[in-house]
C-alpha cells in the first residue's frame, strides 16, 4: 500500500480496565464480573442507548469501545455517512450468544426459543449496533481470526482509503467468549490531522500488544 | 476481474449443470425437512440438498471416518467444482487466495452433540467434532483439500457474507496482492436456524412468494456456491474460456435496525447505486436484476423502494431464484453470484416462481416465465443480511 | 330487604372487590415479568403506567420486543398468539395483555 491512514483515537478494554488514548479512562473492581463492569463503564460515559441492556455482552463491549474513540471526534460532522465504515474482526464470532440462544431451544420439555437472544447470533450485529447509534452508512464487515491480524486489517482500511471508498472508519478487534473478553477498537482516517500516528501494522502493535 | 470457473451445490442440484437444468425447468427445490430431526419437522417447508452427510461424504472423496461437518463438505463439493471447472489443476501455480463465507460454521453438528460435550463421563470418538465448530475451521478444510496455502479468510455478516468474499477476492487481485481467488460461501441447514427464524415469524408455512403481495416469509434453505476470480493476465495463462467478469461491488450499512430493513431500502439503494458507480454504469444499463427477494413482507418492500428510487419508471427486468432454492443465508451471494454468470452465459433471464400479484405499495412486477435468447451486458446481485449489511454486486459479459 | 338479599348483594361487592384485587395483581406481575424478558433494567415496575400504549413512545418497545412478549405469553401463561393482527390489540398496554390473560387462561 502506497498510501497510509491515520490512527485518530484508540481505546482498549481488558481486564476490567479502559484505556483511551494511552491513558487510562475508567477501571472497574478487580473481581467484578463482565456484567457489573460494562454497566460501569455506560454509567462513567454518561450517555443513553435504548437497547444497552438488550444487547447480548459481545455487543455491549463493542458499542462502548467505539463510544469512547467517537465521543470528542465529531465525524458526522466532518463525514457524510456513507463516507464512513466500520471493519470489525474477533476469534469466537456470536459463540457466547449462540450457546445462551442454544439453552432456549435444547429441551423439549421446556421449549421456548427466544426472538430477542437470536437476533444476536452473528457476529457482525455489533456493527449493526454501531451504525444505528452513530448514524453510520458505509461499508462494513466482519472478519474471523485465529489472532488479530494487524496486516490483514490495516491493510484491508486502507485499501478503502486509498481507493477513496471511505474517509474514515472505526476498526479492530472485538473478542468475548466465557466471560474472557477483550476489545481494541480504534477510529482511523484517511486524512492527517492533529495528534495522529500513521496507520500501519507497526503502529497498531505499538500501541497494543496482544 | 474476470470469472473463470464456477461451483455450486443447492436443493435443485449437486453441481452447475444440474442447477441450470432445474432452474430452466421450473422445478424448486423446497420441500418438507429430511434431514433433521425437530418438532417442525412436516411443518416448516425448507430447501435441503438432496443429499444425506453419509451421500456427501461419498460425493466430497472423504474417509467416512472422518470428522467433517455438512458444511465442510457442501463447501468443498462446490469449490472444487469450481477449481475444476476453472482448470485451475492444469496452470502453473499463482499467488491464490480461498475466500470463505459462513454463518453456521459447524453447528449442525455441535447442536446434536452439546449435552454430550458437557457430560465429564460421557467420552468417546465423538469429541473430535468439538474443534470443527468455529466460522473459520470449514475454511480450512477447504482450502486444505484444494491446496491453496497463500492466502484464506472467512468473513461472516449473515446473509451478505459470500457477496462480501467476492468483494474482497476481486479487491485483493485488483490491488496486486492475489492472482486469483476462488471465492464464495457455504451454509447447511440446522435445527438452529430453523428455531431462531421461526421465532422471528418470518418464515413461510407455504413455498415462498418473492415480491407478491400476499408473501409471508422466507423457506431456508441450504447450499454452497464460489466463482472463480482472477486477473486478467493470469487468466491468459491456459487457453481457458473467460465467462464474465466482475464488473462493480459496494457494501453499506441500512443503519435502522438488527434484523429488519428500513422502510425507503436507504442501505439497499446506497449499494445498488454504488456498484453501478464502481462498474461505471448508470441504471439503464442494467439488464438483469437477480434481487435478494427473500420473500418477507418486510426485505421485499424495502428492496423493491430502493430499486423504484434508483430505477425510476425503468426497473430492469428482475426476478428472485430463493422461490427455487429457499434462502441460503450465508451461502445466498455466492450461489446468486453463478447463477447471474449463468444468465450472461446463456442469454437467459430465470423466472420468479410463485408470483401472481404485485405489491400494493409499489408497481413491481418480476419475470414469471423463463426467457431465452435475451442479450445480457450487465447483471445485478444483491444480498442484503441481518446487521444492516447491504452488499450489490455487477457482473458484465465479457 | 331481608337479610338473604343484603348477603347476596355482599358476595356481588366481595366478588368484584375479589376480581379487581386479582387484575391487580396480575398487572403488577406482568410488570414484573415484562421488565425481566425485555432486560428493561432502568425501568421500576411503578414506573409503567398499566394503561399507556406498550409501543410507540413511553418504553420505546421494537417489533423484537413484540416477539419477546408473545414467548412470554406463552410461558408463563400458556397463551399462543397465533397471528400479528391479534398481537397488535393484545398488546397495546399491560392492562390489554391482563385483560386477555384473565380471559382466556386456562383455569
Amino acid at each position: 500500500m502506497s498510501s497510509k491512514g491515520y490512527i485518530q483515537s484508540y481505546s482498549i478494554i481488558k481486564n476490567n480496565r479502559v484505556v483511551l488514548n494511552g491513558e487510562e479512562f475508567f477501571a472497574g473492581g478487580a473481581e467484578d464480573d463482565f456484567a457489573t463492569f460494562i454497566r460501569a463503564l455506560y454509567k462513567k460515559l454518561e450517555i443513553t442507548h435504548s437497547s444497552f441492556y438488550k444487547m447480548d455482552d459481545m455487543c455491549k463491549l463493542g458499542l462502548l469501545a467505539t463510544e469512547l474513540v467517537l465521543k470528542d471526534a465529531a465525524i458526522r460532522e466532518k463525514y457524510s455517512d456513507t463516507e464512513i465504515g466500520v471493519v470489525l474482526s474477533n476469534s469466537s464470532s456470536s459463540l457466547e450468544t449462540d450457546t445462551a440462544y442454544y439453552e432456549t431451544v435444547k429441551d423439549r420439555n421446556n421449549y421456548f426459543p427466544s426472538p430477542a437472544v437470536f437476533v444476536y447470533t452473528l457476529p457482525n450485529i455489533v456493527i449493526g449496533e454501531i451504525c444505528i447509534r452513530n448514524k453510520i452508512k458505509g461499508e462494513n464487515t466482519f472478519f474471523i481470526f485465529e489472532e488479530y491480524n494487524p496486516e490483514f486489517m490495516t491493510d484491508y482500511v486502507n485499501n478503502l482509503f486509498v481507493s477513496g471508498k471511505l474517509k474514515s472508519c472505526v476498526t479492530g478487534w472485538v473478542e468475548y467468549y466465557e466471560g474472557h473478553y477483550e476489545a481494541f477498537v480504534y477510529l482511523a482516517e484517511a486524512t492527517q490531522g492533529d495528534n495522529r500516528c500513521i496507520h500501519s501494522a507497526e503502529q497498531v502493535r505499538k500501541i497494543y500488544s496482544f | 476481474m474476470v470469472i473463470t470457473g464456477l461451483g455450486v451445490i443447492s436443493s435443485i442440484g449437486n453441481n452447475v449443470q444440474e442447477n441450470f437444468n432445474a432452474l430452466t425447468s421450473l422445478k424448486p427445490g423446497i420441500g418438507h425437512i429430511q434431514n433433521l430431526d425437530t418438532v417442525h419437522k412436516n411443518i416448516i417447508p425448507v430447501s435441503e440438498v438432496k443429499l444425506t452427510d453419509e451421500e456427501l461424504v461419498q460425493m466430497a472423496g472423504f474417509d467416512k471416518n472422518r470428522a467433517v461437518t455438512r458444511t465442510t463438505l457442501l463447501g468443498v463439493i462446490a469449490a472444487r467444482e469450481a477449481y475444476l471447472s476453472a482448470g485451475l489443476d492444469k496452470v502453473n501455480k499463482l499467488r491464490t487466495g480461498f475466500i470463505s463465507a459462513t454463518s453456521v460454521g459447524g453447528m449442525g453438528k455441535t447442536e446434536v452433540l452439546y449435552p454430550r460435550y458437557l457430560d465429564p463421563n460421557d467420552t468417546g470418538d465423538f469429541m473430535r467434532f468439538l474443534e470443527t465448530h468455529d466460522c473459520g475451521e470449514s475454511t480450512e478444510r477447504i482450502a486444505e483439500t484444494l491446496g491453496i496455502k497463500d492466502f484464506m479468510t472467512t468473513i461472516s455478516t449473515a446473509c451478505s457474507s459470500s457477496a462480501n468474499s467476492i468483494m474482497l477476492a476481486t479487491r485483493m487481485i485488483k490491488a496486486g496482492m492475489l492472482d486469483r481467488a476462488i471465492a464464495g460461501g457455504v451454509d447447511s441447514l440446522t435445527v438452529f436456524t430453523i428455531n431462531g427464524f421461526n421465532t422471528l415469524m418470518i418464515l413461510d408455512r407455504e413455498h415462498c412468494r418473492p415480491f407478491d403481495d400476499s408473501r409471508q416469509g422466507l423457506n431456508l434453505g441450504e447450499g454452497a456456491g464460489y466463482i472463480v476470480i482472477e486477473s486478467e493476465e493470469a487468466a491468459k495463462a491456459g487457453n481457458r474460456p473467460i465467462l464474465a467478469e466482475v464488473g462493480g461491488y459496494a457494501n453499506t450499512n441500512d443503519a435502522y435496525h438488527q434484523t429488519a430493513s428500513s422502510p425507503d431500502g436507504q442501505g439497499a439503494f446506497l449499494a445498488m447505486k454504488k456498484a453501478l458507480e464502481v462498474a461505471g454504469l448508470k441504471a439503464e444499463d442494467i439488464d438483469y436484476i437477480n434481487v435478494h427477494g427473500t420473500g418477507t413482507p418486510n426485505n421485499d418492500l424495502s428492496e423493491g423502494t430502493a430499486m423504484t428510487r434508483l430505477f425510476g419508471a425503468n426497473v430492469p427486468k428482475f426476478s428472485s431464484t430463493k422461490a427455487y432454492t429457499g434462502h441460503t443465508l450465508g451461502a445466498c451471494g455466492g450461489i446468486e453470484a453463478v447463477y447471474s454468470t449463468l444468465a450472461i452465459m446463456n442469454k437467459t433471464i430465470f423466472p420468479n416462481l410463485n408470483f401472481k400479484v404485485k405489491m400494493k405499495e409499489l408497481d413491481l412486477t418480476p419475470e414469471t416465465s423463463l426467457l431465452s435468447g435475451v442479450d445480457i451486458k450487465n447483471v445485478l446481485s444483491n444480498s442484503f443480511g441481518f446487521g444492516g449489511n447491504n452488499s450489490a454486486l455487477v457482473f458484465k459479459k465479457i | 330487604m331481608t337479610t338473604g338479599a343484603f348477603i347476596l348483594q355482599n358476595k356481588l361487592e366481595k366478588y368484584i372487590v375479589f376480581k379487581f384485587f386479582i387484575m391487580e395483581e396480575l398487572v403488577n406481575q406482568l410488570k414484573v415479568q415484562i421488565i425481566k424478558a425485555l432486560k428493561l433494567e432502568d425501568v421500576k415496575p411503578e414506573d409503567i403506567n398499566p394503561n399507556a400504549p406498550l409501543f410507540g413512545d413511553g418504553l420505546g418497545l421494537d417489533s423484537i420486543d413484540a416477539l419477546e412478549l408473545i414467548v412470554l405469553l406463552e410461558k408463563e401463561y400458556g397463551l399462543r398468539v397465533e397471528n400479528a393482527a391479534s398481537a397488535k390489540k393484545i398488546f397495546s398496554s399491560v392492562k390489554s395483555m391482563a385483560d386477555y390473560i384473565a380471559e382466556h387462561k386456562k383455569a
